[in-house]
């Protein structure tokens, strides 16, 4: 009898101490599941934008509501998305002026006097959600990463803060977050698109210059607005895979 | 914005790296070029720069221990970068880092400094007492034997790493030079050639560290500098430094022909920016004028010529003979430019190549604080710490006794 007590403890201790290690490990792999979103299924989807250049008035809306949607910081320097004023003058293509005050936050001042035939437009950027991403590439510790709906995100709790990735983006997408010290960037709105809404700088632009595109969607209207419209990439020469279409890009635009 | 000029993306007014990683690739390439020295006389048996033999791997030591530090301290999460090594990220060139820099501390390095010392250790445990004898006894992992037999098997030991040693030395600065030369978003980095120019300025730097170095602890020491020793290794920093530079001005040759996209912006920026510390400090001083004195050296009047004297009494023998005395002096020059430029191409590497906006519209500047967390005072921290710990390596494993005993062959030599 004594021998049993003996054995059923020793037995039932171990389970117990191992059921509080499989609850234990089972936190943590539920610690690296994405936060839920149902009937949301990351691999039917293939984000990306269209931006429409002739569109955009350059208005700020967009980079107004990106820095309050993503909790942005306001200071200089930290934009997931912004826009930029061209002026060019068609027969000086690779000189031309280029304004983005305080990231277009505040919208753009008038122009003076714009030279005789000189060209203005305005570009607005965001991360261009590379499928094959130079930043993603160059991680030491894969904290960030392209998710299978073609998103590139950030794991904050993991960054080192190395700022190799922010070295790697061609097109100065990534900043250091002052507050947590690690890198941050557009995520496409990706607590929102995975809920079936737009992003806020989609949402908030008066002209309809930006829109979300799932390319992967047959039905979303993207697909004859681009075999309607010459498309082109910024820096193709980059080969990135970028996923941020533009409409009416002027091949001074860098 | 204060600093900034013409056009860069708003991102781009803070600098990512700052001088802290200036210092990485700088201390890194001085272990891979004193350890390529020291295995030069292992491998090759070069008899001549044996006296620097055992500080050269001294010297490699202290700096590999302090290589990683700026890197820490440049890190927003210093505490996460265990992570390199649990959850390495295969694709990343820096994630390489922390294994590339474990197999050459510890199998490298460390391996073959305990098998050249073994001998030493157990003498020296049996010569002192107390903590010091327990010191030494710990230091030999209770490995007593110092038979011939014994002795023979460490030697071979020894060689073998060594000769795996010469090419992870070569991977541990061949590759921080590609992690610069990888990134296709900056052209200033962006070229096959970086890993080899790195690893050339590399060996340049280690040489002309561990040279210097022997001068002065020898000076200090109150000893008689091996002559031979410095002129040796004089010649293959000049060797080296020739092969450097040639590196060098192909790339900029190259970039000057092929005139890509970003040659007008990067060719501003070397022309006001970077103007006094990539023109004048690595070019000029730091590169050209220790040629031209290592060659000059070249031209020494050997012992056996020195017999002339006094009958030739020309300028030339006389500037000859005047080089020939005060050469020691003359190297010391050389060496201190070479570092000085050494480190000026690190400089222009890293704090170079994001001065300019990669939309080469603009350019922003760089703001070297003091007192801050990536400031000049921790780097200058930063750069004693190695000698600090080279002295209290020196106290414990003295490298000194191969250097008497060379230099007393030659004095009983000549």
């Amino acid at each position: 009898m004594d021998q049993d007590r003996r054995s059923f403890l020793a037995e039932a201790g171990k389970y117990i101490l191992l059921t509080g290690a499989a609850a234990l490990a089972w936190d943590n792999v539920l610690a690296g599941t994405p936060e839920k979103a149902p009937n949301y299924t990351a691999t039917d989807h293939w984000w990306g934008m269209v931006i429409d250049i002739d569109r955009c008035i350059g208005c700020g809306n967009c980079v107004r509501a990106c820095k309050a949607e993503n909790n942005v910081p306001l200071e200089e320097g930290a934009f997931r998305t912004w826009v930029e004023r061209y002026e060019v003058d068609p027969a000086d293509m690779e000189h031309p002026r280029v304004q983005s005050p305080n990231g277009g936050y505040d919208g753009f001042a008038g122009i003076d006097a714009p030279g005789e035939g000189v060209k203005v437009f305005f570009v607005p950027k965001l991360c261009n959600h590379c499928a094959d991403s130079p930043c993603v590439q160059v991680c030491p510790v894969g904290a960030t990463f392209e998710s299978p709906d073609g998103v590139v995100l950030v794991d904050k709790d993991y960054c080192l803060g190395c700022r190799y990735c922010v070295q790697a983006c061609p097109y100065g997408c990534r900043y250091i977050d002052p507050r947590t010290h690690t890198v941050d960037k557009c995520t496409l709105c990706y607590h929102r698109i995975t809920k079936g809404l737009t992003t806020a700088c989609c949402e908030s632009c008066p002209t309809a210059a930006r829109q979300l595109v799932d390319l992967k969607n047959p039905s979303d209207p993207v697909h004859a607005f681009l075999r309607t419209h010459k498309i082109h990439v910024l820096k193709p020469q980059m080969a990135t895979g970028a996923k941020v279409y533009y409409a009416g890009l002027d091949g001074s635009v860098r | 914005m204060h600093g900034v000029e013409g056009f860069i993306y708003p991102n781009e007014v803070e600098l990512q790296w700052s001088v802290l990683i200036v210092l990485y690739p700088f201390i890194t390439g001085l272990v891979a070029g004193a350890f390529i020295l020291a295995s030069l006389e292992r491998v090759f048996n070069v008899q001549a720069v044996k006296p620097t033999y055992r500080l050269a791997l001294l010297t490699a030591l202290a700096f590999l221990l302090v290589a990683p530090l700026p890197l820490q301290l440049h890190l927003g999460h210093p505490e996460r970068s265990i992570e390199m090594y649990l959850t390495p990220h295969k694709s990343s060139a820096m994630a390489m880092f922390g294994f590339v820099y474990l197999w050459y501390l510890m199998v490298v390095l460390v391996l073959e400094i305990w098998f050249d010392y073994r001998r030493d250790l157990v003498l020296a445990k049996a010569r002192s007492t107390g903590v010091r004898r327990m010191l030494y006894g710990v230091l030999t992992l209770g490995s007593d034997d110092i038979s011939a037999r014994a002795l023979a098997v460490d030697d071979w030991f020894g060689r073998t790493i060594t000769i795996i040693g010469i090419p992870s030395a070569f991977l541990l600065h061949g590759y921080v030079g590609f992690i610069f030369g990888s990134i296709k978003a900056n052209p200033w980095w962006s070229t096959p050639l970086m890993p080899i120019v790195f690893l050339f300025s590399a060996i340049v730097s280690g040489i002309a560290m561990v040279m210097l170095l022997y001068i002065v602890t020898t000076r200090l020491r109150g000893e008689r500098v091996d002559l031979r020793c410095v002129d040796t290794i004089g010649q293959y920093l000049f060797y080296a430094l020739v092969v450097d530079f040639s590196l060098e001005m192909l790339d900029l040759i190259h970039r000057l022909y092929e005139a890509d996209e970003s040659l007008k912006a990067l060719d501003f920026m070397v022309h006001t920016r970077l103007w006094t510390s990539q023109v004048i400090v690595q070019i000029a001083l730091g590169t050209l004028v220790p040629i031209a004195l290592l060659a000059l050296m070249q031209f020494r009047m050997h012992p056996a010529r020195e017999g002339t004297r006094g009958r030739q009494a020309g300028v030339a023998v006389r500037a000859l003979r005047s080089l020939t005395e005060h050469r020691l002096a003359l190297y010391a020059a050389a060496g201190g430019l070479t570092l000085i430029g050494v480190f000026a191409m690190r400089w222009n590497v890293v704090i170079g190549g994001q001065l300019f906006s990669k939309s080469f519209l603009g350019y922003t500047t760089y703001k070297l604080q003091f007192a801050t967390r990536e400031g000049l005072l921790p780097a200058i921290l930063l750069m004693l710490l190695p000698f600090g710990i080279l002295a209290v390596l020196v106290k414990v494993l003295p490298p000194w006794t191969g250097a008497e005993e060379s230099a007393s062959r030659h004095v009983s030599a000549v």
